[in-house]
């Protein structure tokens, strides 16, 4: 086994330790601890939600799209706002609309001016996209908390009474955004591996020049991840808005998706999602189990440092590419 | 080229910071008394903020209209936004301090620890009505700081007073669920005290600003399934919490927010699901057909000048706060011109004021607030006036009271409001006034 | 024609190698220190020391501390409010348990305590790099931010979690008044901006440089990246840590933890971006920006007439930086710094086209 396989063997040893431990230390019971599990599994979910865009546009672009939880709540606000005045189906297809209207400027405006820049300077365009986003989204649409009501059951079920004494609480919203993004990461595999833009798409993220020189029209294909990127980042709006109301600190928690970018690889979409899970799981556990012996609050900080952590093990992340300098 | 626009560029800021000097100066020469509004109407506060902000804006806007200003002498004011921070808020105070204001209310625990260093030497009276240091009562040692109708550590007392009624605490478990901030730390000792005293164990569970993130906050209560929650929230924390609470199941009837965790903002995006929620009402709750309220239609709104976006806001928890905030701080410039003389008055002269507020069942009626304040009185070693306070509860579309009015401990609360304002006075180098020799 | 060299002739390398080697840039300097020590005080209003220059000069210290690690070492830090709050609760610690320490001692060592946190926290950026560095910087953010909310010792167990500056005692006198800050914080960044000038100048900002652009190739000719990489995170905390008992001594007088949150570390960003990578001025210029633009967006409207309420004037903002942001990454990635480079240029062969 090469070393950095054995580092992450090590890492994910000591990860499953860290989350059997408060059981073996008596801390816990079962039912209280799966609960814990399955509440972390489901917050990791709504990360890699967010994640997927990220890492969408990083394969393809190869840039680091820091305006991703501001398009997730750009897209929630329009889509709650429109759906005041007109019916879910209409608004939703309209914010569709608005977020490919969204990705051409961005490719336009911003993109192709910086070309050939360095990576540093995209990123901190996409910076700049963020707060122009943030301003903008709110100008148009109002500041206040918007609630986002496409269904979802609120009110939690309690399985396996029988098994367990009080039942294992299971949240239903959570669950069918577990299955909303199990759908949207299947339907973007099927996109990616069966139509020829899905091709073209891996095509570009590959090598540009090649990509090019095939006759593949690099800023068409722009337009059209972010525009795929919009609509991820609608469904995670739709999503988190649905669950926590769609405001201004929603793009907050976007800012968690980056650790689940590290700890997946940026370029790797199972990668998003096994780092999303993995974040929420660690995050919900250690504040649980670990937070009252500290004084509480350190869920804010604990996805960095797994993130952190892990990539001393491996630097290019989960399933990321090893990243090769040439001089 | 780019020279040229490096030159203009230049100039124009040079002109900028001439012309906002030259308007500082134009003002104070007017004949007006400046009211700063410190408000925050974006960021994750905002839900909460902006009906707070419209409900003062309006009551001083109702004072000039209705009544040609205070005895003849019309207000003026600014709003600056803070977004809840505190160094937003103080860039706010050195702004707007050369406008020679009376009176800041800023909205925000922290920003008035950060201001409250600086009134001292400035000279601008900080009213905090609902919130703001818990110690700052004793006047002897704050003498600008002016936390009307009541503390935290008040609002703590009479939470505890009315768990208790339900039956003894001893052994019971009470979770604390706070925002991380000075504000949501300021219960902390008088629970702590209350816990050793009642005999219950107290969780203390922080919510990292903005709050979003609760889920295993909620989860640790469900584990430790305490017998009552307190929401020591603000913003999006409160609705956050609420949702959070029916995700996992807690029994809203538990659950008791402090005055600023139970209005509209935060139940409405949970609706009937929150039907059971309790939260204190700090003298007032949503009265919105009161003299006060239709002076407001008549004078404002029915002319389209009010400030609120939406009428239904009039009459809201926060806008009814938010009005009271303004009132208290006309009553004061009104009392200080019974003294000095109607004509424009100093924050010195507002001060005192402040401090010798006489507000009687007389005068609450002809303000068109009765049901909503309690009388009040204050003085330089009370600078709180009254400490009473209700509980309301939310029926799934608007608010009611469910118990009688509690007062405060005071005799449990002053040694400790002392205790804190002598650590203070010791630690600045204040000489505490003898409040004796003043009267 | 005015700004021109010749005629000056350097006989020693000293005098070759010497900060300003243009006599009229020197007479320029050190007209422009006078103005600022010995004029300012006199015709600056209050209203400009407290809200305007005040808060300019420390946050161009910070940004020359984030400069010496992003603009000149290029590795990517969100953390600098972090370090920020080090240096503010490091200055506060030592100036309430220390009461006998002399003002700018406790400064010195509070930017010393960012220094070792500084560095500990960019050992890890000897083996990740760009944006993940950049989102480890960022654990530091938060984990310096609910260290110091949750742990009673560093604010002296303060039940609100609020701490307060003590009195300013600079051999024996008391700094207060909006002047005496003023000329108290000038002459504190004055020296710490010559000296990061002459760091950037030597050897170890030459290795700084040398990692920025290509790390591989500088191992490769002998710079140790351990080396380079530490001191440019200890250089840059220090700095960092200063300007952050600065902001919170001088400036705000009484704060929190939430004072330093990762809103403070995206402005320094932004300064350093606007301002130019890479340049000391540049430091100076975009945080005069920063620090001018939201007083002059908030002021506009209501200057013109125009009532526009408080909310949609913060939302302009955020729209105008983040505009602002694309704006001067397209049309001048090296910032404003490159346009008064440029400026000087011109200036030199003025009034000639060429």
């Amino acid at each position: 086994m090469s070393a950095s396989r054995r580092n992450l063997a090590a890492f994910f040893a000591l990860l499953a330790v860290g989350a059997v431990m408060p059981m073996l230390a008596g801390q816990a019971r079962f039912p209280q601890w799966l609960e814990i599990v399955l509440g972390g599994l489901m917050s990791g979910v709504l990360y890699s939600l967010v994640a997927l865009g990220l890492v969408l546009i990083f394969k393809a672009s190869g840039v680091f799209n820091f305006a991703q939880g501001a398009m997730v709540l750009f897209a929630a606000l329009s889509l709650v706002r429109m759906m005041e005045k007109m019916p879910f189906a209409v608004a939703l297809a309209l914010t569709l609309a608005i977020m490919v209207a969204l990705a051409w400027l961005v490719e336009r405006l911003v993109l192709r001016p910086l070309v050939n820049q360095d990576g540093i300077v995209l990123f901190m365009a996409t910076l700049g996209v963020a707060y122009f986003l943030d301003g903008f989204g709110q100008i148009v649409w109002g500041n206040d908390v918007y609630t986002l009501d496409v269904g979802m059951p609120k009110e939690p079920k309690i399985i396996l009474e029988k098994m367990f004494e009080g039942g294992i609480l299971v949240n239903t919203e959570d669950l069918i955004a577990a299955l909303i993004a199990a759908i949207l990461v299947a339907a973007l595999a099927l996109f990616f591996q069966k139509t020829s833009t899905g091709r073209a798409l891996r095509a570009v993220a590959d090598d540009h020049q090649a990509a090019q020189s095939v006759g593949i029209p690099l800023n068409r294909i722009w337009v059209i991840v972010w525009s795929v990127a919009g609509l991820v980042a609608l469904v995670a709006g739709v999503v988190w808005g649905s669950k926590l109301g769609v405001q201004f600190s929603l793009q907050q928690v976007a800012l968690k998706a980056l650790p689940v970018v590290i700890l997946g690889g940026f370029t790797s979409i199972p990668g998003a999602i096994v780092g999303g899970l993995l974040i929420g799981l660690g995050e919900k556990l250690s504040e649980v189990y670990l937070g009252p012996s500290f004084g509480g609050g350190i869920e804010n900080w604990f996805a960095y440092v797994l993130a952190l952590v892990f990539l001393l093990f491996r630097p290019e992340g989960l399933f990321g590419e090893r990243h090769i300098d040439r001089v | 080229m780019k020279g040229k626009l490096r030159y203009k560029a230049a100039a124009l800021a040079l002109a900028a910071a001439g012309g906002l000097a030259w308007a500082a100066d134009a003002l104070a020469q007017s004949k007006e008394i400046f009211v700063p509004v410190l408000v925050y109407r974006t960021g994750p506060y905002a839900p909460n903020g902006v009906p707070w902000a419209d409900g003062f804006v309006d009551y001083l806007k109702l004072v000039n209209a209705r009544d040609g200003g205070v005895n003849g002498v019309k207000l003026s004011y600014e709003e600056c936004e803070t977004g809840y921070a505190t160094d937003r808020g103080v860039e706010c105070y050195e702004r707007l301090k050369s406008k020679h204001p009376v009176a800041f209310s800023p909205l925000s625990t922290g920003i008035t620890y950060a201001l409250t260093d600086k009134v001292d030497a400035d000279h601008i009276v900080l009213i905090t009505a609902g919130y703001g240091r818990a110690d700052s009562v004793d006047g002897a040692v704050f003498k600008w700081n002016f936390p009307l109708m009541g503390t935290y550590w008040d609002g703590a007392d009479i939470l505890v007073q009315h768990v208790k009624k339900k039956g003894s605490l001893k052994g019971k478990k009470i979770a604390l669920v706070y925002h991380d901030s000075p504000y949501g730390k300021e219960p902390i000792p008088v629970l702590e005290e209350l816990a050793k005293k009642e005999g219950f164990t107290l969780l203390k569970l922080p919510v990292t600003h903005p709050g979003v993130e609760q889920k295993a906050t909620w989860l640790q209560i469900r584990q430790q399934r305490p017998d009552y929650v307190f929401l020591w929230g603000w913003g999006v924390m409160n609705s956050t919490a609420i949702k959070e609470a029916i995700a996992v199941g807690y029994p809203r009837l538990q659950m008791y927010g402090v005055w600023w965790a139970a209005a509209e903002p935060d139940v409405l995006p949970a609706e009937q699901a929150a039907k059971g929620y309790n939260g204190l009402a700090l003298e007032h709750s949503a009265e919105n057909n009161l003299p006060i309220h239709k002076d407001m239609m008549k004078f404002l709104y029915d002319k389209g000048k009010g400030t609120a976006a939406d009428k239904k806001e009039v009459g809201q928890v926060l806008y009814n706060r938010g009005m009271l905030s303004a009132m208290l701080t006309v009553e004061a410039i009104r009392t200080a011109q019974a003294k000095y003389g109607k004509g424009v008055m100093t924050a010195d002269q507002v001060r005192w004021g402040a401090e010798h507020l006489n507000i009687d069942k007389a005068r609450i009626k002809a303000l068109g607030v009765e049901g909503m304040l309690q009388p009040m009185h204050t003085s330089c070693e009370d600078h709180e006036g009254v400490r009473m306070a209700r509980i309301h509860t939310w029926d799934g579309s608007e608010w009611s009271y469910t118990s009688g009015w509690y007062t405060a401990d005071y005799k449990l609360l002053r040694p400790m409001i002392e205790q804190s304002a002598m650590k203070y006075a010791a630690e600045k180098g204040i000489k505490p006034r003898d409040c004796k020799k003043e009267m | 024609m005015i700004y021109r060299e010749t005629g000056q002739f350097k006989t020693t390398y000293a005098s070759d190698q010497q900060l300003f080697p243009i006599l009229q840039d020197r007479i320029f300097v050190i007209a422009f220190l006078v103005f600022a020590f010995g004029a300012v005080p006199f015709i600056a209003t209050d209203y400009l020391f407290r809200a305007i220059l005040t808060p300019f000069l420390i946050l161009s210290l910070a940004a020359i501390g984030l400069n010496i690690l992003v603009g000149y070492c290029g590795q990517l830090s969100l953390g600098t409010g972090g370090f920020m709050a080090v240096g503010a609760y490091a200055a506060y610690n030592l100036a309430i348990r220390l009461p006998s320490l002399n003002l700018l001692v406790v400064f010195v060592l509070a930017g010393l305590c960012s220094t070792v946190v500084g560095a500990l926290f960019g050992i890890p950026s000897l083996r990740i790099k760009g944006f993940y560095l950049a989102v480890t910087t960022l654990a530091a953010q938060f984990f310096l931010d609910w260290a110091f909310a949750r742990v009673g010792w560093f604010t002296n167990y303060s039940s609100s979690g609020s701490v307060s500056a003590p009195p300013l005692l600079f051999f024996g006198h008391v700094i207060e008044g909006p002047v005496e800050k003023y000329l108290f914080v000038l002459s504190i960044v004055c020296v710490l901006a010559l000296v990061a000038k002459n760091l950037t100048r030597g050897a170890i900002g030459r290795s700084w440089m040398a990692m920025r652009d290509m790390d591989v190739a500088a191992e490769v000719i002998g710079i140790r990246p351990l080396y380079a990489k530490l001191t440019a995170f200890a250089v840059s905390s220090f700095f960092v840590g200063i300007a952050g008992a600065l902001w919170a001594f001088i400036y705000l007088g009484a704060w929190e933890p939430l004072a330093f949150d990762v809103n403070r570390s995206f402005e320094l960003l932004f300064m350093i971006i606007i301002g130019g990578l890479g340049s000391i001025v540049g430091s100076f210029l975009g945080a005069a920006f920063i620090v001018i633009l939201p007083l002059a967006l908030n002021q506009f409207p209501t200057a013109l007439g125009i009532p526009i309420s408080t909310a949609t004037i913060s939302e302009i903002e955020l729209m105008v930086f983040g505009a602002l942001i694309v704006f001067f990454l397209i049309a001048e990635p090296r910032g404003l710094a490159r346009l008064w480079a440029i400026g000087k240029e011109k200036l030199r062969l003025w009034p000639f086209p060429h």
